[in-house]
Protein backbone atom coordinates (compact mmCIF):
# COMPACT_ATOMS: atom_id res chain seq x y z
CA UNK A 1 0.00 0.00 0.00
CA UNK A 2 1.18 3.48 -0.73
CA UNK A 3 -0.60 5.00 2.30
CA UNK A 4 1.59 5.89 5.24
CA UNK A 5 -0.81 4.23 7.67
CA UNK A 6 -2.44 0.90 6.93
CA UNK A 7 -6.12 1.14 6.11
CA UNK A 8 -8.53 -0.06 8.75
CA UNK A 9 -10.84 -2.92 7.81
CA UNK A 10 -13.74 -0.44 7.93
CA UNK A 11 -11.98 1.73 5.36
CA UNK A 12 -11.37 -1.34 3.23
CA UNK A 13 -15.01 -2.40 3.53
CA UNK A 14 -16.17 1.03 2.40
CA UNK A 15 -13.91 0.95 -0.65
CA UNK A 16 -15.01 -2.55 -1.58
CA UNK A 17 -18.68 -1.68 -1.22
CA UNK A 18 -18.05 1.43 -3.31
CA UNK A 19 -16.49 -0.62 -6.08
CA UNK A 20 -19.32 -3.15 -6.09
CA UNK A 21 -21.88 -0.34 -6.32
CA UNK A 22 -20.14 1.41 -9.24
CA UNK A 23 -21.76 1.44 -12.64
CA UNK A 24 -20.20 -0.59 -15.42
CA UNK A 25 -19.16 2.64 -17.12
CA UNK A 26 -17.34 3.90 -14.04
CA UNK A 27 -15.54 0.58 -13.58
CA UNK A 28 -14.56 0.38 -17.24
CA UNK A 29 -13.34 3.98 -17.33
CA UNK A 30 -10.37 2.99 -15.17
CA UNK A 31 -10.38 -0.80 -15.26
CA UNK A 32 -6.61 -1.24 -14.74
CA UNK A 33 -6.56 1.17 -11.82
CA UNK A 34 -9.50 -0.65 -10.24
CA UNK A 35 -7.76 -3.99 -10.72
CA UNK A 36 -4.68 -2.57 -8.98
CA UNK A 37 -6.89 -1.21 -6.23
CA UNK A 38 -8.31 -4.69 -5.64
CA UNK A 39 -4.83 -6.02 -5.03
CA UNK A 40 -3.98 -3.06 -2.80
CA UNK A 41 -7.10 -3.65 -0.74
CA UNK A 42 -6.19 -7.32 -0.38
CA UNK A 43 -2.74 -6.28 0.83
CA UNK A 44 -4.25 -3.82 3.29
CA UNK A 45 -6.43 -6.60 4.70
CA UNK A 46 -3.51 -8.98 5.21
CA UNK A 47 -1.40 -6.17 6.68
CA UNK A 48 -3.95 -5.87 9.49
CA UNK A 49 -3.48 -9.54 10.32
CA UNK A 50 0.31 -9.37 10.22
CA UNK A 51 0.39 -6.23 12.36
CA UNK A 52 -1.99 -7.78 14.87
CA UNK A 53 0.63 -10.52 15.37
CA UNK A 54 3.26 -7.90 16.16
CA UNK A 55 5.11 -8.31 12.89
CA UNK A 56 6.11 -5.89 10.15
CA UNK A 57 4.26 -6.59 6.90
CA UNK A 58 6.47 -8.06 4.19
CA UNK A 59 7.54 -5.76 1.36
CA UNK A 60 8.73 -8.51 -0.99
CA UNK A 61 6.76 -10.57 -3.44
CA UNK A 62 5.89 -14.21 -4.10
CA UNK A 63 5.32 -15.10 -7.74
CA UNK A 64 5.45 -11.37 -8.41
CA UNK A 65 2.73 -10.37 -5.96
CA UNK A 66 3.08 -8.77 -2.55
CA UNK A 67 -0.37 -10.09 -1.64
CA UNK A 68 0.94 -13.65 -1.88
CA UNK A 69 4.03 -12.73 0.16
CA UNK A 70 1.78 -11.31 2.86
CA UNK A 71 -0.32 -14.47 2.78
CA UNK A 72 2.79 -16.58 3.23
CA UNK A 73 3.87 -14.37 6.12
CA UNK A 74 0.42 -14.53 7.71
CA UNK A 75 0.22 -18.30 7.37
CA UNK A 76 3.59 -18.88 9.04
CA UNK A 77 2.83 -20.81 12.24
CA UNK A 78 -0.92 -20.58 11.68
CA UNK A 79 -2.06 -23.36 9.41
CA UNK A 80 -5.70 -22.25 9.55
CA UNK A 81 -4.63 -19.30 7.41
CA UNK A 82 -4.75 -21.85 4.62
CA UNK A 83 -8.45 -21.04 4.49
CA UNK A 84 -7.79 -17.83 2.59
CA UNK A 85 -5.04 -19.10 0.30
CA UNK A 86 -7.34 -19.62 -2.67
CA UNK A 87 -9.14 -16.36 -1.96
CA UNK A 88 -5.83 -14.50 -2.28
CA UNK A 89 -4.91 -16.37 -5.44
CA UNK A 90 -8.37 -15.71 -6.87
CA UNK A 91 -7.84 -12.01 -6.24
CA UNK A 92 -4.55 -12.13 -8.12
CA UNK A 93 -6.26 -14.02 -10.95
CA UNK A 94 -9.06 -11.44 -11.17
CA UNK A 95 -6.49 -8.65 -11.23
CA UNK A 96 -4.52 -10.31 -14.01
CA UNK A 97 -7.54 -11.09 -16.17
CA UNK A 98 -8.74 -7.49 -16.07
CA UNK A 99 -5.21 -6.17 -16.62
CA UNK A 100 -4.80 -8.45 -19.63
CA UNK A 101 -7.83 -7.04 -21.43
CA UNK A 102 -9.25 -4.00 -19.63
CA UNK A 103 -11.62 -3.22 -22.49
CA UNK A 104 -13.21 -6.68 -22.49
CA UNK A 105 -17.02 -6.66 -22.48
CA UNK A 106 -16.94 -8.61 -19.22
CA UNK A 107 -14.33 -6.47 -17.47
CA UNK A 108 -16.81 -4.62 -15.24
CA UNK A 109 -18.32 -7.89 -14.05
CA UNK A 110 -14.87 -9.33 -13.46
CA UNK A 111 -13.98 -6.35 -11.30
CA UNK A 112 -17.22 -6.55 -9.36
CA UNK A 113 -16.72 -10.26 -8.67
CA UNK A 114 -13.13 -9.49 -7.72
CA UNK A 115 -14.43 -6.98 -5.19
CA UNK A 116 -16.67 -9.69 -3.75
CA UNK A 117 -13.67 -11.94 -3.41
CA UNK A 118 -11.83 -9.12 -1.62
CA UNK A 119 -14.82 -8.72 0.65
CA UNK A 120 -14.63 -12.40 1.56
CA UNK A 121 -10.97 -12.00 2.44
CA UNK A 122 -11.84 -8.98 4.56
CA UNK A 123 -14.62 -10.87 6.37
CA UNK A 124 -12.37 -13.86 6.99
CA UNK A 125 -9.53 -11.75 8.40
CA UNK A 126 -12.02 -9.65 10.36
CA UNK A 127 -13.38 -12.89 11.83
CA UNK A 128 -9.89 -14.13 12.65
CA UNK A 129 -9.05 -10.88 14.38
CA UNK A 130 -12.01 -11.54 16.67
CA UNK A 131 -11.62 -15.31 16.99
CA UNK A 132 -8.15 -16.39 15.95
CA UNK A 133 -9.26 -20.00 15.60
CA UNK A 134 -11.52 -19.30 12.61
CA UNK A 135 -10.56 -21.90 10.04
CA UNK A 136 -8.90 -24.25 12.52
CA UNK A 137 -11.34 -27.08 12.08
CA UNK A 138 -11.42 -26.88 8.39
CA UNK A 139 -8.01 -26.50 6.94
CA UNK A 140 -5.23 -26.97 9.34
CA UNK A 141 -4.39 -30.57 10.28
CA UNK A 142 -2.62 -28.62 12.99
CA UNK A 143 -0.23 -30.92 14.77
CA UNK A 144 1.59 -32.28 11.76
CA UNK A 145 1.88 -28.93 10.09
CA UNK A 146 3.19 -27.23 13.19
CA UNK A 147 5.51 -29.95 14.28
CA UNK A 148 3.57 -30.47 17.46
CA UNK A 149 3.28 -34.20 17.07
CA UNK A 150 6.49 -35.00 18.87
CA UNK A 151 5.68 -32.58 21.70
CA UNK A 152 2.30 -34.12 22.46
CA UNK A 153 2.40 -35.89 25.85
CA UNK A 154 2.14 -39.63 25.25
CA UNK A 155 -0.53 -40.12 27.87
CA UNK A 156 -3.06 -37.57 26.75
CA UNK A 157 -5.53 -40.16 25.55
CA UNK B 1 -19.14 -47.68 -16.59
CA UNK B 2 -15.87 -48.40 -14.84
CA UNK B 3 -15.87 -51.40 -12.54
CA UNK B 4 -14.13 -49.28 -9.94
CA UNK B 5 -16.15 -48.29 -6.86
CA UNK B 6 -19.26 -50.23 -7.90
CA UNK B 7 -19.39 -51.63 -4.39
CA UNK B 8 -17.80 -49.65 -1.61
CA UNK B 9 -18.02 -49.35 2.16
CA UNK B 10 -20.20 -46.44 3.18
CA UNK B 11 -19.37 -44.19 6.09
CA UNK B 12 -22.26 -41.72 6.48
CA UNK B 13 -20.92 -40.06 9.64
CA UNK B 14 -22.92 -38.35 12.35
CA UNK B 15 -24.08 -35.28 10.41
CA UNK B 16 -25.79 -37.41 7.79
CA UNK B 17 -27.95 -38.94 10.47
CA UNK B 18 -29.01 -35.50 11.72
CA UNK B 19 -29.08 -32.16 9.94
CA UNK B 20 -27.52 -33.69 6.83
CA UNK B 21 -30.11 -36.43 6.51
CA UNK B 22 -31.26 -35.32 3.04
CA UNK B 23 -27.65 -35.81 1.88
CA UNK B 24 -27.70 -39.34 3.29
CA UNK B 25 -31.05 -40.10 1.67
CA UNK B 26 -30.11 -38.65 -1.71
CA UNK B 27 -26.70 -40.36 -1.73
CA UNK B 28 -28.27 -43.75 -1.08
CA UNK B 29 -31.04 -43.19 -3.65
CA UNK B 30 -28.58 -41.95 -6.23
CA UNK B 31 -26.47 -45.06 -5.70
CA UNK B 32 -29.51 -47.29 -6.13
CA UNK B 33 -30.59 -45.48 -9.29
CA UNK B 34 -27.12 -45.91 -10.73
CA UNK B 35 -26.83 -49.57 -9.75
CA UNK B 36 -24.05 -48.95 -7.24
CA UNK B 37 -23.78 -50.79 -3.94
CA UNK B 38 -23.17 -48.99 -0.69
CA UNK B 39 -22.49 -51.20 2.32
CA UNK B 40 -22.67 -49.23 5.54
CA UNK B 41 -19.83 -49.81 8.00
CA UNK B 42 -20.86 -51.94 10.97
CA UNK B 43 -20.79 -50.17 14.29
CA UNK B 44 -19.02 -47.09 12.95
CA UNK B 45 -18.06 -44.23 15.23
CA UNK B 46 -17.60 -40.47 14.98
CA UNK B 47 -14.59 -39.46 12.86
CA UNK B 48 -13.43 -37.11 15.60
CA UNK B 49 -14.86 -34.09 13.81
CA UNK B 50 -13.85 -30.68 15.07
CA UNK B 51 -14.35 -31.28 18.77
CA UNK B 52 -11.96 -34.15 19.28
CA UNK B 53 -9.51 -32.91 16.66
CA UNK B 54 -9.07 -29.58 18.38
CA UNK B 55 -8.69 -31.10 21.84
CA UNK B 56 -6.62 -34.17 21.04
CA UNK B 57 -5.67 -34.68 17.38
CA UNK B 58 -4.22 -38.14 17.99
CA UNK B 59 -7.45 -39.36 19.50
CA UNK B 60 -9.18 -38.06 16.37
CA UNK B 61 -6.71 -40.01 14.25
CA UNK B 62 -7.52 -43.15 16.21
CA UNK B 63 -11.29 -42.63 15.90
CA UNK B 64 -11.03 -42.24 12.13
CA UNK B 65 -8.59 -45.16 11.91
CA UNK B 66 -11.08 -47.39 13.71
CA UNK B 67 -13.58 -46.77 10.90
CA UNK B 68 -10.94 -47.65 8.33
CA UNK B 69 -10.16 -50.77 10.32
CA UNK B 70 -13.84 -51.78 10.26
CA UNK B 71 -13.92 -51.33 6.48
CA UNK B 72 -10.87 -53.59 6.18
CA UNK B 73 -12.42 -56.24 8.41
CA UNK B 74 -15.53 -56.18 6.20
CA UNK B 75 -13.36 -56.94 3.19
CA UNK B 76 -13.29 -53.50 1.60
CA UNK B 77 -10.32 -51.54 0.33
CA UNK B 78 -12.35 -48.35 -0.23
CA UNK B 79 -14.59 -46.39 2.07
CA UNK B 80 -16.79 -43.60 0.73
CA UNK B 81 -17.52 -40.63 3.00
CA UNK B 82 -19.88 -37.99 1.55
CA UNK B 83 -19.31 -35.49 4.38
CA UNK B 84 -16.33 -33.20 3.79
CA UNK B 85 -15.48 -33.28 7.49
CA UNK B 86 -15.46 -37.08 7.67
CA UNK B 87 -13.66 -37.36 4.34
CA UNK B 88 -11.01 -34.91 5.50
CA UNK B 89 -10.54 -36.64 8.86
CA UNK B 90 -10.26 -40.11 7.37
CA UNK B 91 -7.75 -38.83 4.83
CA UNK B 92 -5.86 -37.11 7.61
CA UNK B 93 -5.79 -40.34 9.62
CA UNK B 94 -4.41 -42.19 6.58
CA UNK B 95 -1.70 -39.56 6.31
CA UNK B 96 -0.92 -39.42 10.03
CA UNK B 97 -0.61 -43.18 10.35
CA UNK B 98 1.64 -43.40 7.32
CA UNK B 99 3.89 -40.52 8.34
CA UNK B 100 3.83 -40.00 12.08
CA UNK B 101 5.20 -42.60 14.49
CA UNK B 102 3.57 -40.96 17.51
CA UNK B 103 0.14 -41.21 15.87
CA UNK B 104 0.75 -44.88 15.11
CA UNK B 105 1.76 -45.50 18.69
CA UNK B 106 -1.36 -43.86 20.13
CA UNK B 107 -3.68 -45.53 17.61
CA UNK B 108 -2.07 -48.91 18.34
CA UNK B 109 -2.42 -48.50 22.09
CA UNK B 110 -6.07 -47.45 21.86
CA UNK B 111 -6.89 -50.22 19.39
CA UNK B 112 -5.42 -52.75 21.82
CA UNK B 113 -7.44 -51.26 24.67
CA UNK B 114 -10.61 -51.34 22.55
CA UNK B 115 -9.91 -54.94 21.58
CA UNK B 116 -9.45 -54.70 17.84
CA UNK B 117 -6.55 -55.01 15.44
CA UNK B 118 -4.75 -51.69 14.85
CA UNK B 119 -5.34 -50.22 11.43
CA UNK B 120 -2.32 -50.36 9.15
CA UNK B 121 -1.88 -47.41 6.81
CA UNK B 122 -2.49 -48.15 3.16
CA UNK B 123 -4.98 -50.97 3.58
CA UNK B 124 -8.08 -48.86 2.88
CA UNK B 125 -8.46 -45.71 0.82
CA UNK B 126 -11.03 -43.01 1.51
CA UNK B 127 -12.98 -41.41 -1.31
CA UNK B 128 -15.60 -38.67 -1.44
CA UNK B 129 -19.06 -39.09 -2.97
CA UNK B 130 -17.82 -37.00 -5.90
CA UNK B 131 -14.97 -39.48 -6.57
CA UNK B 132 -17.46 -42.32 -6.26
CA UNK B 133 -19.84 -41.08 -8.98
CA UNK B 134 -17.07 -39.70 -11.16
CA UNK B 135 -15.12 -42.97 -11.19
CA UNK B 136 -17.92 -45.52 -11.07
CA UNK B 137 -20.25 -43.87 -13.58
CA UNK B 138 -18.45 -40.92 -15.15
CA UNK B 139 -19.89 -38.09 -17.18
CA UNK B 140 -20.76 -40.21 -20.20
CA UNK B 141 -22.49 -42.79 -18.02
CA UNK B 142 -24.51 -40.07 -16.36
CA UNK B 143 -25.47 -38.45 -19.65
CA UNK B 144 -26.79 -41.78 -20.87
CA UNK B 145 -29.01 -42.14 -17.79
CA UNK B 146 -30.41 -38.60 -17.53
CA UNK B 147 -34.21 -38.49 -17.81
CA UNK B 148 -34.94 -34.91 -16.81
CA UNK B 149 -31.95 -32.81 -17.76
CA UNK B 150 -31.04 -29.91 -15.51
CA UNK B 151 -31.11 -27.83 -18.68
CA UNK B 152 -31.02 -24.11 -18.09
CA UNK B 153 -30.48 -24.51 -14.36
CA UNK B 154 -27.65 -22.20 -13.40
CA UNK B 155 -25.54 -23.65 -10.65
CA UNK B 156 -22.74 -22.27 -8.50
CA UNK B 157 -20.76 -25.22 -7.20
CA UNK B 158 -19.60 -24.74 -3.64
CA UNK B 159 -16.93 -27.23 -2.53
CA UNK B 160 -16.18 -25.66 0.84
CA UNK B 161 -12.84 -25.77 2.51
CA UNK B 162 -12.19 -29.33 3.65
CA UNK B 163 -12.49 -31.13 0.34
CA UNK B 164 -9.11 -29.87 -0.80
CA UNK B 165 -7.25 -28.70 2.30
CA UNK B 166 -4.60 -29.27 3.42
CA UNK B 167 -3.21 -30.44 0.10
CA UNK B 168 -0.71 -32.92 1.53
CA UNK B 169 -3.42 -35.31 2.76
CA UNK B 170 -4.83 -35.70 -0.76
CA UNK B 171 -1.97 -37.28 -2.73
CA UNK B 172 -4.32 -38.47 -5.48
CA UNK B 173 -5.33 -34.90 -6.36
CA UNK B 174 -3.38 -32.54 -8.62
CA UNK B 175 -2.20 -35.43 -10.78
CA UNK B 176 -3.00 -33.75 -14.08
CA UNK B 177 -5.85 -34.44 -16.50
CA UNK B 178 -8.64 -36.52 -15.01
CA UNK B 179 -7.63 -35.89 -11.41
CA UNK B 180 -9.21 -33.43 -9.04
CA UNK B 181 -7.57 -30.05 -8.48
CA UNK B 182 -6.99 -28.64 -5.02
CA UNK B 183 -6.73 -25.07 -6.25
CA UNK B 184 -9.72 -25.19 -8.59
CA UNK B 185 -11.83 -28.29 -7.93
CA UNK B 186 -14.12 -29.34 -10.76
CA UNK B 187 -15.59 -32.81 -10.14
CA UNK B 188 -18.98 -31.44 -9.05
CA UNK B 189 -19.01 -29.07 -12.02
CA UNK B 190 -18.22 -31.99 -14.35
CA UNK B 191 -21.00 -34.21 -13.00
CA UNK B 192 -23.69 -31.53 -12.93
CA UNK B 193 -22.74 -30.37 -16.43
CA UNK B 194 -23.16 -33.97 -17.59
CA UNK B 195 -26.67 -33.86 -16.11
CA UNK B 196 -27.41 -30.79 -18.23
CA UNK B 197 -26.80 -27.97 -15.75
CA UNK B 198 -25.16 -24.71 -16.67
CA UNK B 199 -22.36 -24.11 -14.20
CA UNK B 200 -21.66 -20.47 -13.54
CA UNK B 201 -18.24 -19.09 -12.74
CA UNK B 202 -18.09 -18.95 -8.95
CA UNK B 203 -14.92 -17.39 -7.53
CA UNK B 204 -15.67 -18.40 -3.93
CA UNK B 205 -16.10 -22.14 -4.55
CA UNK B 206 -13.61 -23.11 -1.82
CA UNK B 207 -13.85 -20.04 0.41
CA UNK B 208 -14.51 -20.29 4.14
CA UNK B 209 -18.14 -20.31 5.29
CA UNK B 210 -17.24 -19.86 8.95
CA UNK B 211 -18.86 -23.21 9.64
CA UNK B 212 -16.89 -24.08 12.75
CA UNK B 213 -17.82 -20.79 14.37
CA UNK B 214 -21.47 -20.81 13.60
CA UNK B 215 -22.37 -20.93 17.30
CA UNK B 216 -19.43 -19.19 18.93
CA UNK B 217 -19.32 -16.26 16.51
CA UNK B 218 -22.55 -16.33 14.58
CA UNK B 219 -22.26 -12.86 13.07
CA UNK B 220 -18.94 -13.69 11.40
CA UNK B 221 -20.44 -16.85 9.95
CA UNK B 222 -23.54 -15.01 8.77
CA UNK B 223 -21.47 -12.33 7.04
CA UNK B 224 -19.26 -14.91 5.34
CA UNK B 225 -22.28 -16.91 4.18
CA UNK B 226 -24.09 -13.77 3.03
CA UNK B 227 -21.11 -12.94 0.83
CA UNK B 228 -21.15 -16.49 -0.57
CA UNK B 229 -24.85 -16.14 -1.35
CA UNK B 230 -24.73 -12.64 -2.86
CA UNK B 231 -21.69 -13.57 -4.95
CA UNK B 232 -23.50 -16.66 -6.26
CA UNK B 233 -26.43 -14.46 -7.20
CA UNK B 234 -24.12 -11.94 -8.86
CA UNK B 235 -22.75 -14.84 -10.89
CA UNK B 236 -26.28 -15.57 -12.07
CA UNK B 237 -26.82 -18.77 -10.09
CA UNK B 238 -30.30 -20.16 -9.38
CA UNK B 239 -28.85 -22.78 -7.08
CA UNK B 240 -25.76 -23.35 -4.97
CA UNK B 241 -24.84 -27.03 -5.17
CA UNK B 242 -23.19 -28.40 -2.04
CA UNK B 243 -21.27 -31.54 -1.15
CA UNK B 244 -20.86 -31.11 2.60
CA UNK B 245 -23.54 -31.16 5.31
CA UNK B 246 -21.77 -28.52 7.40
CA UNK B 247 -21.52 -26.11 4.48
CA UNK B 248 -25.05 -26.91 3.39
CA UNK B 249 -26.60 -26.35 6.80
CA UNK B 250 -24.52 -23.20 7.29
CA UNK B 251 -25.69 -21.75 3.99
CA UNK B 252 -29.32 -22.56 4.76
CA UNK B 253 -29.36 -21.33 8.34
CA UNK B 254 -27.36 -18.18 7.75
CA UNK B 255 -29.45 -17.32 4.70
CA UNK B 256 -32.35 -17.02 7.10
CA UNK B 257 -30.26 -15.33 9.78
CA UNK B 258 -28.87 -12.77 7.31
CA UNK B 259 -32.42 -11.69 6.56
CA UNK B 260 -33.46 -11.60 10.21
CA UNK B 261 -30.38 -9.98 11.68
CA UNK B 262 -29.00 -7.88 8.83
CA UNK B 263 -32.16 -7.41 6.76
CA UNK B 264 -30.43 -8.91 3.71
CA UNK B 265 -32.63 -11.26 1.72
CA UNK B 266 -31.14 -13.60 -0.86
CA UNK B 267 -33.10 -15.90 -3.11
CA UNK B 268 -30.55 -18.39 -4.40
CA UNK B 269 -31.54 -21.99 -3.54
CA UNK B 270 -29.31 -24.53 -1.83
CA UNK B 271 -29.36 -28.20 -2.84
CA UNK B 272 -26.99 -31.13 -2.42
CA UNK B 273 -25.37 -32.23 -5.67
CA UNK B 274 -26.73 -35.72 -5.01
CA UNK B 275 -30.27 -34.30 -4.92
CA UNK B 276 -29.72 -32.52 -8.24
CA UNK B 277 -28.25 -35.62 -9.88
CA UNK B 278 -31.01 -37.79 -8.46
CA UNK B 279 -33.72 -35.54 -9.89
CA UNK B 280 -31.91 -35.47 -13.23
CA UNK B 281 -32.14 -39.27 -13.20
CA UNK B 282 -35.90 -38.98 -12.72
CA UNK B 283 -36.13 -39.46 -8.95
CA UNK B 284 -38.79 -37.45 -7.17
CA UNK B 285 -37.91 -34.48 -4.98
CA UNK B 286 -39.28 -36.41 -2.02
CA UNK B 287 -37.18 -39.44 -2.78
CA UNK B 288 -34.00 -37.36 -2.64
CA UNK B 289 -35.13 -35.59 0.52
CA UNK B 290 -35.73 -32.07 -0.78
CA UNK B 291 -38.54 -31.76 1.77
CA UNK B 292 -35.95 -32.28 4.52
CA UNK B 293 -33.90 -29.29 3.42
CA UNK B 294 -34.32 -26.14 5.41
CA UNK B 295 -34.14 -24.05 2.26
CA UNK B 296 -37.38 -24.22 0.28
CA UNK B 297 -36.65 -24.78 -3.39
CA UNK B 298 -40.08 -26.09 -4.36
CA UNK B 299 -40.96 -23.08 -6.56
CA UNK B 300 -37.80 -23.41 -8.54
CA UNK B 301 -38.14 -27.16 -8.96
CA UNK B 302 -41.77 -26.80 -10.06
CA UNK B 303 -40.84 -24.13 -12.59
CA UNK B 304 -38.10 -26.37 -13.97
CA UNK B 305 -40.29 -29.47 -13.84
CA UNK B 306 -37.69 -31.24 -11.72
CA UNK B 307 -38.28 -33.91 -9.11
CA UNK B 308 -41.93 -34.54 -9.97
Amino acid sequence: MSEARPLSLDDVARRIDGMIAMSDEALLAAACERADELLALGEAILERWVISRGETPACGTVEGFRLLALHRQGACGDASFNACRETCRELVYRHNVVRLDPAHADAARRLRLGAMVARHLMLFIGGKLEVAGLGEFCCSARPLRRGEASRQPADTV
Amino acid sequence: MSGKYRKVAYYPGCALEGTGHPYNRSTRELGKALGLDLVELDNWNCCGAMEVKNVDPKLQTYLSARNLSIAESMGFDTVMAPCNGCYHNLKKAEYDLANDAASREVAGRLSHKAGHKPYEAGKVGTIHALDWIKEAIGEEGLKARVKTALKGLKIANYYGCMYTRPRHIFPEKDRGPGSESTSRPHFMDDLLAAAGAENVEYPLSTACCGGAHTLSDSDTSTRLVLNLLTTAQACGADVIATECPTCHTGLEMHQVRAEKVFGRKTTVKILYFTQLLGMALGLSARKVGVHENFSDSSDLLRARELGR
